[in-house]
């Protein structure tokens, strides 16, 4: 199993939306990386011929009538946004100046 | 019983819900005998995020007032409860331990919530947590750090350490807390309390914050394991809002424990689980953790406990299985955190977009042992690593349940030490993830399999509790409380009094 480098951590919090500073990388890595070599040892068990459990209850899927149910209102969702403007969430821009 | 504010926080629920109903107290009485309490110490133990005062109050009046026109109530009506800052409330505040949610007012409410207040209970607060339930010692808490009521130099447990402290500390009657990992029964251990997880998919999970999914189960925490099993039925059963919820009728847990205190266990196979702290394996275990632990087994066999000694080599995999697992559903989870319909938004300056404005806010609104977590469960789920981690650690949690299943198939229930130690010193592991990690050993078989587990007091080592573990197959829930009942009192019984009562009330309290 590999390690986990600075550039790394840089790439996984780029993907994860995570503005972390540069003191951050240095610390996350070393950090990351003795934690990788901590849970290396899955990767020694005999599990060749074994299946995936993914949830401890077997699950099909659940399903309900298609009947109207009551929901939040307009303004119980609004007044839990951070902005909000003529009654609709107000967000940052989503499209670069050129677009 | 003299009903003065000092006496009614010491009561257990089974005590209160009988003071209430033959209206000896009311419960403004009860309630406000709690608040007070929580005015005079939870500056010191820093157990609580929010408390309603006034509202609880007032709901502790319509509850008196409701008796006095002769209402049918039930026998929890007007008894306090607190719960975990991730269980969702309408109009309450709920941030789940993170800067994030600060200030976030809920618009509905978790079914646990509802089902507390159907049945007449009354909120007095929510309590301090590791932020979004990650942490084993409260300490990832954004908010504040918890202490311990035993000794407030060192860790309540976590993440449901608020809850824990609240109930050993005397703030609330019993409360609800919520275990991924072990984040119930680890902080009942080691604050001296009785905590179990529910099988996964008995108690709905609709409204609680999400961390890791397939793990995660609410739960309660009581001073005895019989307001244990009573605050099980309340917030347990089939919940058509929850996909995951079990739709088949609970067991009487309640029964169960009176039937274990009745002290005879003959005819119940109990296995000692080899790999959590038996021969060969007592790395990182205290020794007085170990003698609290055979002590409580022998106790087991002296009401009549068949024990034997049981092997579960995969048990060794559980914890590097659990932290790729929690880590990958918590990176998802925590994706809607995005600074756009509720929450937190930082760095909205008009002339950021949306990518970074939510790369800002995520930065802010989130601590160390949350990125940490994200970052790693990223990694986990990306191409080219995901069959070496995730997938490679979902075959492992079968492998977790297939010895589980070989193990049941000759013994009831299957015990072991709660948590390898007794509460650590606070500023000790909050830096050094591994250490911290390593608190969750032997609870994270069951969290894995999605099975109960109960932790109840067996002793004190140095002066702080210890807890035994009882696990048992999916939804066989009375079998943990009843075992815990029998060991719960026969213990009380020979020493004369609660383990509880050996914390005494402090210097200043009302």
């Amino acid at each position: 199993m590999s390690s986990i480098s600075r550039e790394d951590v840089a790439h996984l919090a780029r993907l994860s939306r995570l503005a972390v500073t540069d003191e951050e990388l240095d610390r996350f890595a070393g950090q990351l990386d003795q934690v990788l070599a901590a849970v290396a040892r899955v990767g020694e068990a005999a599990v060749a011929d074994v299946p995936p459990m993914t949830h401890a209850v077997p699950l099909t899927n659940v399903l309900r009538p298609d009947e109207v149910t009551p929901s939040l209102s307009r303004d119980v969702v609004l007044a839990g946004a951070p902005a909000a403007e003529d009654g609709r969430i107000r967000v940052p821009r989503i499209l670069g100046d050129a677009e | 019983m003299t009903g003065t504010s000092s006496d009614l926080t010491r009561v257990d629920v089974a005590g209160l819900s009988r003071l209430l109903s033959s209206g000896e107290v009311s419960a403004v009485e009860v309630t406000r005998a709690h608040l007070d309490r929580i005015a005079a110490d939870d500056g010191r133990l820093g157990a609580y995020l929010h408390v309603e005062d006034d509202a609880a109050l007032a709901a502790a009046a319509a509850v008196d007032q409701a008796r006095a026109t002769g209402a049918e109530l039930g026998p929890l009506a007007g008894v306090p409860v607190a719960l975990k800052d991730l269980v969702v409330t309408e109009g309450v505040p709920t941030t789940s331990g993170s800067k994030i949610l600060e200030g976030w007012r809920p618009p509905y409410s978790a079914t646990v919530a509802t089902r507390l207040a159907e049945a007449g209970t009354v909120l007095l607060g929510k309590t301090n947590m590791d932020e979004f339930a990650m942490g084993s010692s409260t300490e990832n808490s954004a908010y504040q750090v918890t202490r311990n009521p035993w000794d407030t130099d060192r860790i309540p447990g976590g993440s449901s350490g608020g809850s824990s402290a609240a109930v050993a500390g005397h703030l609330a009657p019993w409360s609800i807390g919520t275990d991924t990992g072990g984040s119930i029964r680890q902080p009942a251990a080691v604050t001296g309390l009785v905590g179990h997880k529910p099988t996964y998919g008995s108690v709905s999970r609709y409204g609680l914050i999400a961390f890791s999914s397939s793990l995660d189960q609410a739960g309660p925490m009581a001073r005895t394991v019989l307001d244990a099993a009573v605050m099980h039925e309340v917030i347990g059963g089939h919940d058509p809002r929850d996909s995951t919820s079990i739709d088949t009728p609970l067991a009487r847990l309640a029964d169960a424990a009176r039937e274990g205190a009745a002290g005879d266990l003959r005819g119940v196979r109990v296995g000692v689980v080899r790999e959590l702290g038996g021969e060969g394996h007592t790395d990182g275990y205290e020794p007085g953790v170990l003698v609290r632990t055979r002590e409580a087994i022998e106790v087991l066999a002296s009401l009549g406990a068949e024990v034997t000694e049981v092997s579960c080599p995969s048990f060794d995999l559980a914890l590097p299985a659990y932290y790729l697992i929690a880590p990958s559903e918590a990176s998802s989870n925590l994706a809607r955190y995005e600074g756009v319909r509720f929450g937190l938004r930082a760095g909205d300056d008009g002339s950021r977009d949306l990518d970074e404005v939510m790369a800002i806010t995520r930065e802010q609104g989130f601590g160390p042992e949350v990125k940490r977590r994200i970052i790693l469960g990223t990694y986990a789920l990306s191409s080219g690593y995901y069959d070496a981690y995730y997938g490679q650690a979902q075959k492992v949690r079968t492998l977790i349940t297939r010895d589980f299943g070989a193990a049941f198939a000759d013994v009831d229930v299957l015990v072991s030490p709660t948590t390898p130690t007794v509460a650590f010193p606070i500023g000790t592991r909050v830096d050094d993830p591994i250490a911290m990690y390593a608190a969750d050993l032997c609870t994270l078989p069951a969290s894995l399999a999605g099975l109960p587990a109960i932790s109840v007091p067996s002793g004190l080592s140095d002066g702080l509790p210890v807890g035994l573990q009882v696990m048992a197959p999916a939804l066989a829930d009375e079998r943990c409380y009843r075992v815990a009942a029998a060991l719960e009192a026969a213990q009380d019984a020979a020493r004369g009094h609660r383990l509880l009562d050996e914390l005494g009330t402090p210097a200043g309290a009302a």
